[in-house]
């Protein structure tokens, strides 16, 4: 089994709310545990307002108000020759971070300081946010948009030095080069998607971490990006954090697939495992839900509506809709329960408690 | 059989540009197709490939270049509000675009039956929007007085097609009905479908550009890929066993909901798409792994095979 890159422990990443004098509080992630691997596609999946999104701020530390920090940690573990120590400004920090850092080289994301992150982003760890299909600048050229990323993350670069890395960087991923002279709006959906995806994969992250991004594109052009995925995860060896809804796009390039629902790591398992022997009830019927070919026998959706994270409910929070709910899930959330190495599941179903 | 929904040879073509540089998109070429009584016409294709074009000049909310609708039979007026006089209703995309966030959600039903003449008094017309909600799932005790921000999603989608339901139409057109609506919750939308094409005999023009709902919900199935239609059949040979190059390449992108079939082989993505409209001959030609010498030159022609219809070179 390849070493652990990114883990988080107990994570709890909540939005507070001030509404009228009043404090609501979305338990948006609440007590997450995960332990990403090197060079493995590691797929989230979840209905929407489920806290995906959220999970992933917080993995790239780019946690902002009203979105806080409340309990947990998130653990980069930070080796290679390429990250320069200075750089993290370990000086600032407690001995005993210190001490761990040199000896396993984890580092615990809210220890670093601001310019740390930031030297960070992009070399250690890249995000793909939603919708970055309209993050370029409309009003520049996409080779100025390279410029202007390679001029303020690598030192010593000439104005000719950077077009030719774009230039190279562009053809290596097998996208015309000519698109670096077109402006945003000249290009379709799917090759500005793919022209981010590949801005953010310039610098050789050990880390890429997309939110959504084959959604919103048509079939094909959807499957051009997960090819470009793969490839970026070949030629680099490194890990692919992949958050999407689409349960088919996960059976096709994910590793290891984790459930989500609402805020909670429910099951976590090899993608074929996910799929062939799901063991939690929101899993049976996330996957028993999806329409397959040359099978046209009723499918059944998940009863019920999804829980309202502002206001949860007891016990396991998919009990109201759960066809296998007992008194005990009305009243304790349960642990997590490991089935097998790879496969660990939150549900009372398990037999354990 | 009678058919409910007749389109013949309906054209489209859009101007773009001033008077100096003009160019003319043909958003839909020729376009043919029927609807039986109780069937579900699934109209499919990529975002471009004029389906919702298609939709809008059925629903009356663009006039056709050139080309004719018949209604049962009955040659629809250009512009024809059809939800007023065919006993048509139109189902959108968005759940909570379709609805005013202040208003609550009883007012349209209300409405709904006002403009109708539907009910003489109020409690006829509450038995009626309960009546009509108990076939989505729904009753009136837990929706009246509620705004739409109280509804989730599918909920919502429920509401709409509720609402649609209460003029009892023949025909439904839902305008890609479930994109926007959780995976989780989509097949409680899509077997509604099903559910009102076997108990109330309605029938459904359902635009979508997922195959695997289409696959599963309906009867006959026609691939759009800009502007023609390129394959029309029942959904069982289109999809299992496509004919036309491109319905292949759409039907392989689909990402499998099994790990043992992942994608292999490298697919090819257009540049501009603007080119592919304009395209001389077949459409695809650029495309396609199967491109002659005629497939340049000309635009395919219709061939029929039993039920099924094919648009290309491959079979002329």
């Amino acid at each position: 089994m390849s070493q652990t890159i990114l883990r988080t422990e107990q994570l709890k990443a909540f939005y507070v709310l001030d509404v009228y004098g009043t404090q609501k509080v979305v338990k948006a992630v609440d007590g997450v545990d995960l332990d990403i691997r090197e060079n493995e596609v590691y797929g989230i999946a979840g209905e929407s307002g489920c806290g995906k999104t959220t999970l992933l701020k917080a993995l790239a530390a780019a946690i902002e108000p009203p979105l806080r920090l409340i309990g947990g940690k998130v653990i980069y573990r930070v080796t290679g020759e390429r990250i320069d120590t200075d750089a993290l400004s370990l000086e600032a920090m407690p001995e005993a971070e210190v001490a761990r850092y040199m000896d396993s080289g984890e580092i615990d994301v809210a220890y670093l300081s601001a310019e740390a992150k930031r030297r960070l982003r992009w070399r250690y760890v890249s995000y793909v946010p939603q919708g970055s299909m309209s993050v370029l600048n409309p009003v520049a050229r996409l080779r100025d948009t390279y410029r202007d990323f390679i001029e303020s993350h690598v030192s010593g670069k000439t104005r000719r030095d950077a077009f030719g890395i774009a230039k190279e960087h562009i053809a290596e991923l097998g996208l015309p080069p000519g698109i670096l002279d077109a402006y945003p709006h000249q290009l379709s959906g799917g090759m500005r998607q793919r022209v981010t995806i590949a801005l953010a994969a310039l610098l050789k992250p050990r880390i890429i971490i997309g939110d959504e991004p084959t959604t919103a594109l048509d079939v094909v052009v959807q499957r051009g990006v997960v090819q470009l995925l793969k490839e970026i995860q070949r030629k680099l060896e490194n890990t692919i954090v992949l958050v999407t809804h689409d349960m088919g796009v996960q059976a096709n390039v994910a590793d290891r697939v984790a459930i989500m629902y609402a805020g909670k790591i429910v099951e976590e398992a090899t993608t074929k495992t996910i799929f062939e022997e799901p063991f939690h009830p929101y899993t049976q019927y996330l996957i028993s839900s999806l329409p397959r070919f040359g099978d046209k026998s009723t499918r059944e959706s998940v009863p019920g509506s999804p829980p309202s994270l502002l206001n949860p409910p007891s016990g396991c929070l998919f009990h109201p809709r759960c066809p296998h709910a007992m008194d005990l899930c009305a009243e304790q959330m349960p642990d997590h329960v490991r089935l097998d190495a790879n496969h660990r599941v939150a549900c009372w179903l398990t037999g354990a408690g | 059989m009678e058919k409910v929904l007749e389109v013949d040879q309906l054209t489209k073509i859009f101007s773009l540009g001033n008077m100096l540089s003009r160019v003319r998109i043909t958003a839909t070429d020729r376009v043919s197709f029927h609807i039986k009584p109780a069937e579900i016409f699934a109209l499919a294709g990529e975002s471009g490939c004029g389906k919702t074009t298609t939709a809008r000049m059925v629903m009356g909310f663009e006039v056709p270049t050139s080309g004719v609708i018949y209604y049962r039979g009955e040659r629809a007026a250009k512009n024809e509000k059809v939800w007023l006089t065919r006993g048509t209703q139109v189902i959108f995309q968005d759940p909570f675009g379709t609805f005013n966030p202040l208003r609550t959600v009883d007012s349209y039903f209300f409405e709904t039956v006002h403009n109708y003449r539907l009910a003489s008094g109020k409690k006829e017309a509450i038995g009626l929007i309960d009546q009509k909600l108990r076939a989505v799932g729904l009753s009136f005790d837990e929706f009246s007085g509620k705004y739409p921000s109280e509804f989730s999603g599918g909920q919502l989608q429920r509401i709409s097609i509720s609402r649609a339901l209460l003029t009892n139409p023949t025909l439904l057109i839902a305008d890609e009905p479930v994109s926007m609506v959780d995976a989780s919750l989509r097949m409680s939308i899509v077997n509604l479908f099903k559910k009102l094409k076997e108990e109330l005999g309605v029938s459904v023009l359902y635009i979508t550009h997922d195959l695997a709902t289409a696959y599963y919900v309906s009867d006959r199935i026609a691939i759009m890929f800009r502007g023609n239609i390129v394959e029309m059949g029942p959904v069982e040979q289109v999809l299992m066993d496509p004919q036309h190059p491109y319905t292949r390449l759409l039907r392989e992108s689909i990402p499998e909901a099994d790990p043992n079939k992942r994608w292999s082989g490298v697919v090819k993505l257009t540049e501009l798409e603007q080119q592919e409209y304009l395209r001389q001959g077949c459409r695809f030609a650029g495309r396609c792994p199967a491109v002659m010498e005629a497939c340049r030159g000309q635009a395919p022609a219709d061939v029929q095979f039993g039920d099924l219809l094919v648009k290309c070179h491959k079979y002329t």
